[in-house]
């Protein structure tokens, strides 16, 4: 299921057309302006076939190092600091085991094991939180970033059942309260939906990179998996990596220097 | 045939009244739950379906169930059923009422339920599941009626009836069914990922389901004074009692699997459920080792004949039976699918009050329904002197 921004488009004027023209039909002549909706591209956007991301693992040592990147996302999307298990996070760090669950072995390098680790919406390539969705409300873009609609989203949370990643949020109460600072340039959810990381899809149009990417000055590689001359193809060509889950077949695209 | 509903005595007003109490006590924490959201739950972020979803899914299966009835009477001539065969359609109406009405209560944003239709997404398991639903209501809700009119005017029932009553033979099967695809096609949900989960689902709902159908009739039967008929009980008990028997063998199948494979993703589930975690015991263990007591012992009640046929011994049979499978698919079929969170770790859950008042008033308004449907039958057939 693609869903480009345009085919959106296309089908809200067409709606919007047939509204315009039910309306004229019942002698209301001044809803007849059916306005045929323009989208341009912002010239600077950042375009990919498949965005990924590499974290380079081994750069990661300090706390600040990943308060930097994780306060720089809260702070782009407003994302609420609810305490407890209801919590809200779209890009947050945890342990070696919690992490990459089924590549545990015993008698690790202890300097791994107690490294910590990013874990974020993966923007999985076949990602079973589209599959299960009910209203689309949860989609793929064409450059491979895993979207959501927080005003079509009804709640039902199926999305957060079907991610094996845990990479998922429920706004189980009003989240507006515990946004310490509204960022105005992006919007606040609502209480009932569901969110998640969105790769910064609305700084890639605007030509910068995420925003985790830019606080962690080089530590995090963002870039085009289907294009073999791109950063993150080389780098993923020089390092061992791993990635979370692999053998659930989602195909994560964010992937870990170890 | 709907004056019925007005003329009843002060007993049935009495009931009709408390159930009323009960939903209005439902709907009043429901418009809590409206405002702070499902905060007021005991979910959270790793165990996001709850008491909710899974009454959903144990409804489902008492829906489902009135097939065990319907298709012995119309596929195979058994006649003994056709004097229930309302009751179970109408406690199929009740129990799609109250599945649909958890889903409403689980939905973070139920005024856009409508979504589902607006944006049919046909790879949405749920998608179908809204669809069969509907589907399954309006089928015995116009085959019960239609039926109990005849019955009422003495008149066979034209053939479109018969056709529709064959359709819902194959629906029964088919809400369960996607109800537990649902569930069963989620990766990283151990517990549910399993292709016997479907047929579970259909064998603890053709026990179940026929069970409480028993049991509320026997307890009816009493108020309303008629009989069931000695023969139609035998065979029904010895359909819930093969029922029951293809349940318990498909969960045993589950534990092998897990256990012999020794895959840790698939042991971790039952393990908690059984066994708790290094933390201690979670509620939920108690109730699962209650529900693996009551299904052992309604076996041994109900596959004996001289134990089964003993109409003494059978209401605590089938009740035994009814709080099993309700354990079962109830409770733990839902935590066990979260308890093990995506990040190996264990996460607990537990109902909230909000959560058990709004699920009552459900309840309520599914036993509203049903006894306002039964007490129609109840009096048609007593006119027509069927019952
Ligand atoms: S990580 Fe989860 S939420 Fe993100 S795309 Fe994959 S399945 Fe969907
Ligand atoms: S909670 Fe929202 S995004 Fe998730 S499956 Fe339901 S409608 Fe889709």
């Amino acid at each position: 299921m693609k869903r480009s921004r345009r085919q959106f488009l296309k089908v809200a004027s067409l709606s919007v057309a047939g509204l315009g023209a039910q309306l004229a039909a019942g002698g209301m002549t001044k809803a007849a302006a059916a306005v045929k909706p323009s989208y341009k591209e912002d010239a600077l956007a950042l375009k990919a076939k498949r965005w990924a991301m590499v974290i380079d693992t081994r750069e990661f040592t300090s706390k600040e190092d990943f308060d930097a990147c994780i306060n720089a996302c809260n702070t782009a999307h407003n994302i609420p600091h609810i305490p407890g298990k209801t919590e809200i996070k779209w890009i947050w760090k945890d342990a070696y085991e919690h992490t990459f669950t089924d590549t545990t072995n015993k008698y690790q390098s202890k300097e791994i094991e107690d490294r910590e680790y990013f874990m974020l919406c993966n923007h999985c390539e076949n990602p079973p939180c589209v599959r299960v969705c009910p209203t689309q409300a949860t989609y793929k873009l064409e450059s491979g970033i895993v979207a959501m609609d927080y005003h079509r989203c009804i709640g039902c949370r199926f999305c957060m059942a079907g991610c094996p990643f845990g990479a998922r949020s429920f706004n189980f109460t009003d989240p507006r309260p515990y946004i310490k600072e509204v960022n105005p340039k992006f919007p606040t959810r609502m209480i009932g939906v569901v969110e998640k990381c969105n790769f910064c899809v609305e700084r890639l149009d605007a030509g910068k990179l995420p925003a985790c990417v830019e606080a962690a000055q080089g530590k995090i590689h963002f870039g085009d998996l289907s294009d073999p001359e791109s950063e993150v193809r080389k780098l993923l060509e020089e390092n061992f990596t791993l990635r979370r889950k692999p053998s659930l077949g989602t195909e994560p695209g964010v992937f870990y220097i170890i | 045939m709907l004056e019925k509903v007005l003329k009843g005595s002060p007993k049935y007003y009495m009931w009709l009244a408390f159930l009323g109490g009960l939903i209005g006590v439902g709907a009043i924490t429901y418009l809590f739950q409206l405002k702070y959201g499902l905060s007021l739950t005991g979910m959270s972020r790793n165990v996001t379906w709850g008491f909710y979803i899974a009454q959903f899914t144990y409804l489902v299966g008492i829906a489902a169930s009135a097939v065990m009835l319907v298709l012995p009477a119309y596929f195979h001539g058994y006649k003994q059923f056709k004097k229930i065969i309302i009751f179970g359609e109408f406690m199929a109406i009740g129990a799609v009422i109250m599945c649909m009405l958890f889903i409403v209560v689980d939905m973070g944003m139920p005024q856009r339920m409508l979504n589902v239709m607006l944006h049919p997404t046909f790879n949405s398991v749920m998608f179908y599941d809204m669809m069969v639903l509907i589907g399954y209501l309006c089928l015995n809700a116009i085959i019960g009626w239609k039926t109990l009119e005849c019955e009422r005017f003495q008149v066979v029932p034209p053939q479109w009836v018969k056709y529709l009553i064959y359709t819902s033979v194959i629906w029964a099967f088919s809400i369960h069914t996607v109800t537990a695809f649902l569930s069963q096609g989620l990766p990283g949900r151990h517990y549910w990922l399993t292709a016997v989960l479907a047929a579970r689902f259909l064998a603890s709902a053709f026990c179940a389901g026929p069970a409480l159908l028993l049991l509320l009739l026997m307890i009816v039967k009493r108020i309303a004074k008629f009989e069931i008929g000695k023969e139609a009980i035998k065979t029904l008990t010895i359909i819930i009692t093969y029922a029951m028997c293809l349940n318990v063998f498909l969960f045993l199948c589950e534990v092998f699997t897990s256990f012999y494979s020794n895959i840790p993703g698939h042991m971790h589930p039952l393990h908690y459920l059984f066994a708790g975690t290094e933390q201690g015991l979670p509620w939920v263990t108690y109730w699962m080792w209650i529900g693996a007591v009551m299904a052992i012992g309604s076996l041994v009640l109900l596959i004996p004949t001289s134990l089964r046929e003993n109409m003494k011994i059978l209401p605590w049979a089938l009740g035994m039976l009814v709080l099993a499978t309700w354990i079962d698919k109830g409770l733990g079929l839902i935590i066990g699918g979260f308890a093990p969170s995506p990040f190996e770790t264990w996460a607990s859950y537990a109902p909230t009050v909000p959560e058990l008042l709004i699920s009552l008033g459900i309840f309520a308004v599914g036993a509203f329904v049903v006894s306002i449907l039964w007490k129609i039958a109840i009096d048609v057939k007593k006119e027509a002197g069927t019952l």
